[in-house]
């Protein structure tokens, strides 16, 4: 199976669940589909769990901040059928939350939980939602483009 | 002929007994220091890229045993240099102050590369990075570099050394007052066990 083919497979099982394409854009870098956050658990157990698909590994589950909205890719390893592909599910800032695949994938546990920690990007279903590398009372997060660096913490200083 | 022993002459017995590696004359003080620093027990405590310099140092090739600082050791109650070796966070920050108040007087500390000395790399976008391990413990040795080299470390061994040399036994108060300036800093509450996540 080729990556188009298994687009294609996708785009045609939930042809309401796919915001765009995202070969037909100018971008560079790998082909993605951009998916409806309330639709992409259900894409993704599809993929897994259908014999034609079967795609038995969850290579990366990454948080992004586009700038303007924040994102969670997800990319799903097919070692049947030899085929990769990426999924992005793009979300608000004020409120980005998606369900979580952990219970589809034991290896989205921890990197939704850093997705969480850095980004603040919510995932809704997943069994403990707790900061994974920052201090557990670290304020905001850090890794999104508008974050501002603290002062200090526990009276150290951290603006010299 | 044999060659016969020079005859002793009786006035002089006693400052022989000097001479024969019998007795040595010293200060308590010196022998002290020399003792301290003849054994100068690093703990065992590695926190990024540097700690594996730090491996070096303790291994075959550079020997730190040579020098009688060879047992790291595996708590700090026994050690009396803390050899910070590597990136300090602010989450680890308050468990590298708890390790250091565990140890025992008189205790040394050596800031080991960029990072422990100032944030290194990470002084300007590391928001986790404390910007150098003296803002949260009293460094006594700095070794710059990153990594430094073996050597570098050694050579600042050595001069831990040299401080014990100089140390004076009724001057200890010095280093305390030093130590109390940084109570403050890096006295996060670590979270109480059973807290998420911890
Ligand atoms: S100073 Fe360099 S080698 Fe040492 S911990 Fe920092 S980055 Fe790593």
């Amino acid at each position: 199976m080729t990556r188009a083919e298994a687009h294609a497979a996708i785009l045609a099982k939930f042809p309401d669940a796919i915001v765009r394409d995202g070969r037909e854009g100018k971008e560079a870098g790998d082909p993605y589909l951009v998916v409806k956050a309330e639709r992409l658990h259900d894409v993704v157990k599809w993929m897994k769990e259908d014999p034609g698909m079967r795609f038995e590994v969850l290579q990366c589950l990454s948080g992004v901040d586009y700038g303007k909205d924040l994102a969670s890719v997800y990319h799903l390893d097919s070692w049947t059928n030899k085929v990769t592909v990426c999924l992005r599910v793009e979300l608000p800032r004020e409120k980005p939350e998606v369900a979580s695949i952990t219970d589809l994938y034991g290896a989205a546990d921890w990197h939704e939980r850093e997705a969480y920690d850095l980004l603040g990007i919510t995932y809704t279903g997943h069994p403990k939602l707790v900061r994974i590398l920052c201090a557990e009372d670290w304020v905001g997060y850090p890794l999104r483009k508008d974050y501002v660096f603290p002062k200090e913490y526990h009276g150290i200083k951290n603006d010299l | 002929m044999p060659p016969t022993a020079p005859p002793v002459n009786p006035a002089n017995q006693n400052q022989d007994l000097l001479t024969k590696d019998t007795i040595l004359l010293t200060t308590v003080e010196d022998f002290v220091n020399w003792c301290r620093r003849s054994s100068v027990w690093p703990l065992t405590f590695g926190l990024a890229c540097c700690a594996i310099e730090m491996m070096a140092v303790g291994a075959t090739k550079f020997d730190i045993d040579r020098f009688g600082s060879g047992p790291f050791r595996g708590t700090p109650r026994q050690a009396d240099l803390m050899i910070v070796a590597g990136t300090v966070t602010h989450k680890m920050a308050p468990r590298v102050k708890r390790l250091y108040d565990q140890m025992a007087e008189p205790k040394y500390v050596i800031a080991m590369g960029a990072c422990t000395i100032g944030g290194g790399p990470y002084w300007k976008y590391g928001y986790h990075v404390v910007k150098g391990v003296d803002l949260v413990i009293p460094v006594d040795v700095h070794v710059v570099g990153c990594p430094p080299r073996p050597e570098a470390l050694l050579e600042g061994v050595f001069k831990i050394q040299d401080l014990m040399k100089r140390e004076k036994l009724l001057d200890r108060l010095r280093t305390y007052h030093k130590r109390e300036t940084y109570k403050g800093a890096g006295n996060a509450a670590m979270p109480a066990p059973g807290t998420p996540g911890r």
